[in-house]
């Protein structure tokens, strides 16, 4: 085995005892970048020299008595994460020369506990996508079969994790774009509840949506991440002030007197066949292991697209509305008038899926449509909360799906935006109600690709989330890395 | 049609963008897909809702009106594609 497979927690093991370094740990993470990085396409920003100085700086830490939870540990963040004095272009040519002068506090408590950043990953442009092929950089592939996408929009994350570029990375979820590249590439994916994990120095999206999380390759991994990014930051104002839990204590191999539902409406046709099998066996596996199977229903699931490509545009065109060419970015600079200034920069600096929603979400905001789009929607929201509020009155968690197929080819679709909106049903939800949700790995299909298992749960019930994942993964197996060929 | 050639011109310049003829007849045809979808929430009576724009809300992130660290004039001029020692610039307004 090499020393990139490890998950966190085994490479913390052997640093702790002395049989490896952090150097030599990030080493082999950069080796192993140097070998697949020409066929995975990860990362934006590849900063070796910086990450191999990080590393020195942990081992001297350690020797000296004084590690943090990840002292020494190769990650990588999604590039919409600012990070001081590292490039964070979003995906963006728009944001192509910005470095930072701060940190998000993610990285922030990252760096606090010794974590090494190795760079930054590749991402939907503004984390607008299902595939990470709006990308302005690089275009990820799915590290378990080339041609293949490795999903969106924290696609980088995912195959630089399931490649063994890193051995974990942060990525945002704002209708998925944790849980379905995670649920693609076969590693695990955590979207907190809204509010769990801040998200000052996040590039803003939706903002009433997007959450951070963790993409790693085991659970235990994931509650690790957890305990060092969660909690309150008073730089945060969405950020809840709620006692955390230890999520490391919730690792129990045990789901007796847990009920557990499924949702019948995430079970309908055009569901690939191969990924139902897959969540049966799962469910399976927790009624052995002695949980209770419930079913229920989520009564407004079949509108949650249309609710969700209104809401997440409406807030998108407000916040993109910041990228003018005056503060921050690329500006053209032959243009003799402020508004003629405004347009060529946003024109030349936005690509067409950008572009498509700022201009949905205008249109929803717009005078004389509001109420017909905008408060509708919103209206609609309350019943998807209110369905999630009945389920978990019958249930402690639910189990699902995490998209309807397996990872597709790249450019499949790609002039066909709604088709791809609506391979996100599943997802989407859980950001509309701000509860959280996990990908878990549950298998593969025959073609060899990675097929994941959905588990959401109530709003701060990431430890029951992550004790029924625990004790899935104990009875699935994890999927381990991608050989890369 | 849900949205016509002219209202999406309209809402590009309302978002300040340009967009060329054939992104302005591809936008409008792929609006108008995505907007006869949305359609779809008129089935349901929303009469009596309330909008939910938060789904986990905050009241009030009040913190003491202390001065704390920020950033200096300098570090946040330093992003910017255009600005003296002291100010960002932009093309002549008047």
């Amino acid at each position: 085995m090499d020393l990139y497979e490890l998950t966190i927690a085994g490479a913390m093991e052997k640093m702790r005892a002395g049989e490896i370094s952090s150097v030599e740990l990030t080493q082999s993470c950069l080796d192993r970048i140097e070998q697949v990085e020409g066929s995975v396409r990860a990362f934006i920003t590849l900063d070796q020299e910086g990450a191999l100085e990080r590393a020195q700086v942990a081992d001297a830490m350690r020797r000296s008595g004084r590690d943090g939870l990840l002292c020494g540990i190769p990650l990588t963040v999604k590039d919409l994460l600012c990070t001081k004095g590292m490039r964070t272009t979003c995906g963006s040519k728009i944001l192509e020369n910005f470095i930072p002068p701060y940190d998000a506090t993610v990285v922030e408590r990252l760096k606090a506990q010794g974590g090494v950043l190795l760079g930054k990953v590749a991402m939907d442009e503004f984390a607008m996508g299902s595939t990470s092929e709006s990308c302005a950089f690089k275009i990820p592939q799915n590290p378990w079969k080339m041609g293949y996408v490795a999903g969106g929009s924290s696609g980088g994350s995912a195959a630089a994790v399931a490649a063994g570029e890193c051995l974990a990375s942060l990525g945002s979820d704002t209708g998925g774009s944790i849980r379905q590249p995670a649920s693609l590439c076969g590693i695990v994916g955590l979207k907190p509840t809204y509010g769990r994990v801040s998200r000052y120095g996040l590039v803003a999206f939706a903002s009433s949506l997007d959450q951070v999380g963790p993409l790693c390759r085991d659970v235990r991994d994931c509650a690790l991440m957890l305990n060092v990014i969660g909690g309150y930051d008073p730089r945060d104002s969405t950020s809840v002030h709620r006692e955390m839990p230890d999520y490391s204590s919730a690792l129990v191999e045990d789901v007796r007197g847990l009920r557990v539902g499924i949702p019948k409406e995430y079970f309908v046709e055009g569901l690939d066949p191969e990924v139902e099998g897959v969540v049966r066996k799962g469910i399976n596996v927790l009624r052995e292991a002695g949980a209770e199977i419930v079913d229920v229903s989520l009564p407004h699931t079949d509108y949650c697209v249309a609710v969700y490509y209104l809401i997440a545009p409406a807030e998108a065109s407000s916040n993109l509305a910041r990228y003018d060419g005056v503060h921050y970015g690329i500006r053209d600079m032959n243009a003799d008038s402020l508004i003629a200034m405004y347009k060529d920069t946003r024109s030349v600096g936005f690509g067409a899926e950008v572009k498509r929603r700022i201009l949905i979400g205008t249109y929803a905001l717009s005078s004389g449509y509001y109420d017909a789009y905008y408060k509708k929607a919103s209206q609609v929201r309350t019943m998807i909360l209110q369905d999630f509020q009945k389920a978990y009155e019958k249930c402690d968690v639910l189990i699902s799906p995490v998209t309807p197929t397996p990872a597709w080819k790249m450019g499949e679709n790609i002039d066909d935006p709604l088709a791809v909106y609506l391979s996100d049903i599943l997802t989407i939800s859980a950001n509309l109600a701000g509860i959280p949700g996990m990908s878990v790995p549950g298998g593969f299909s025959r073609d060899g690709l990675p097929i994941g298992i959905q588990l959401q749960g109530p709003h701060f019930r990431e430890d029951t989330l992550l004790r029924v994942a625990y004790t899935l993964e104990r009875g699935i197996g994890v999927a381990g890395c991608a050989k890369v060929c | 049609m849900k949205i016509s050639r002219e209202e999406v011109e309209h809402v590009a310049h309302l978002a300040r963008l340009h967009l060329s003829d054939a992104e302005l007849q591809k936008m409008t045809a792929q609006l108008d897909t995505i907007l006869s979808y949305v359609q779809k929430l008129e089935e349901l009576d929303t009469v009596s809702l309330p909008p939910t724009t938060h789904a986990f809300s905050v009241c009030n992130a009040f913190r003491e009106d202390e001065v704390q660290e920020s950033l200096s004039q300098q570090e946040s001029l330093a992003c910017s594609p255009q600005h003296t020692e002291e100010m960002f610039q932009v093309p002549r307004i008047i």
